[in-house]
């Protein structure tokens, strides 16, 4: 898409120090998808948050350390999950393919 | 209440959504996703500016329903359907409180935003603006809507249900995981409570699961459908989804929601507090 960014969210503001940030891009072949949803899962596999991606198919979520699921629902496709450990200092950076 | 009387699928918004005396209305936590896109010919209400009082905790006065649903140009009689982002938390939310001052015929879109989204149906950003009406509400229906001091009586008497995240009802966070934490003092949970995280009861495109599946679901938890309930989170939004969940998909009778919730009850001064993923005792 026009204006796209490429290598993933733009940082600036965010303390990577004192955060477990997990972000990524949903893309469906090379285009990316907008307005699919990526829910946060726990460990016991419990709903922690879930947020709708933006025009340029990114999310972003502040996790604590730890394992995670990434489960994302888009139009017209299965869901998929993918595993991802988050930890401060760190940036967990995922790409989805559905 | 039921299933059919208090939800409405994609498809029925579709086919009545340009109905006289069918109003939409979309309520969400993010207040800019209604201005990006809405189901055609709805109105937006704001779960905060339009529905607390700017000074004090709590809900804006009758009055003041009267004025908000007037100028957005609800009549008593209409079809008022909600719907939002979050799973529906803030269009339960609302839906709540439209039966807290009486209005008469209100449903949920089953699924809500994201549904709808995830069917690839249309949303425009196109403006809505309905002419002015009378409304007239009535006083709060206090029969679902519980305060601090009857929740305290509850305490091993009857149901509570805490639907906030398990970490949260343990004590190990004071809030979702990915907001801030904040606001109340102390964290843990009112002790008998059951936890039942809201999100158990729907589905991953947040459609409400099936009504033998929800029944189980707070059954196997600890719930005495005998026993009179009261459902609670952290500002009483998720507990709202839980109370639409029991009350108008269930149709259990004298089912409240405490809407002071943890934000309350964690900063108030002699009150018991239980930590761990336990329940407690009274």
């Amino acid at each position: 898409m026009c204006g796209a960014k490429q290598g993933g969210l733009d940082l600036k503001g965010v303390d990577v120090d004192k955060e477990a940030v997990i972000q990524g891009q949903v893309l469906r072949g090379e285009e990316p998808v907008g307005g699919a949803y990526v829910r946060l899962l726990d460990s016991t596999g419990e709903f922690t948050a879930e947020v709708p991606t933006s025009a340029t198919g990114h999310f972003r979520f502040f996790a604590a350390p730890g394992s995670w699921t990434l489960r994302t629902l888009a139009p017209k496709a299965d869901p998929v999950d993918r595993q991802v450990v988050a930890q401060y200092g760190e940036v967990a950076e995922v790409a989805v393919t559905v | 209440m039921s299933r059919e009387s208090a939800l409405v699928s994609a498809d029925w918004v579709e086919e009545h959504k340009n109905d006289a005396g069918v109003v939409l209305i979309e309520v969400d936590e993010d207040v800019s996703a209604y201005d990006a896109g809405h189901i055609a010919g709805a109105i937006k209400i704001d779960w905060q500016d339009d529905l607390q009082d700017p000074v004090r905790r709590d809900f804006v006065s009758k009055e003041q329903f009267e004025a908000l649903l007037s100028d957005r140009g609800v009549k008593n009689e209409d079809t008022v359907v909600l719907y939002g982002g979050n799973n529906n938390w803030f269009a339960a939310y609302a839906y709540w409180y439209f039966k807290l001052y009486g209005h008469g015929d209100v449903r949920l879109l089953d699924g809500g935003r994201k549904r709808w989204e995830l069917d690839s149906r249309e949303l425009t950003d196109e403006v809505v603006k309905r002419e002015a009406t009378q409304y007239t509400a009535q006083p709060q229906n206090l029969e679902i809507r519980a305060f601090r001091d009857e929740v305290k009586d509850a305490i091993g008497v009857k149901n509570l249900v805490d639907v906030r995240s398990p970490d949260e009802y343990a004590g190990r966070l004071l809030a979702p995981a990915h907001l801030p934490q904040e606001q109340a003092q102390r964290a843990g949970h009112i002790p008998t409570a059951a936890s039942i995280p809201w999100s158990k009861a729907a589905n991953d495109d947040g459609t409400f699961r099936a009504d033998d599946e929800l029944k189980t679901l707070y059954a196997d938890a600890g719930v005495d459908f005998g026993k009179d309930t009261i459902a609670y989170c952290r500002i009483g939004e998720r507990s709202a989804h839980t109370w639409f969940v029991l009350h108008e998909i269930l149709g259990q009778a004298n089912v409240k929601n405490y809407d002071g919730s943890w934000t309350e009850w964690g900063s108030l001064v002699g009150v018991p507090v239980a930590l761990g993923d336990e329940p407690g005792k009274a």
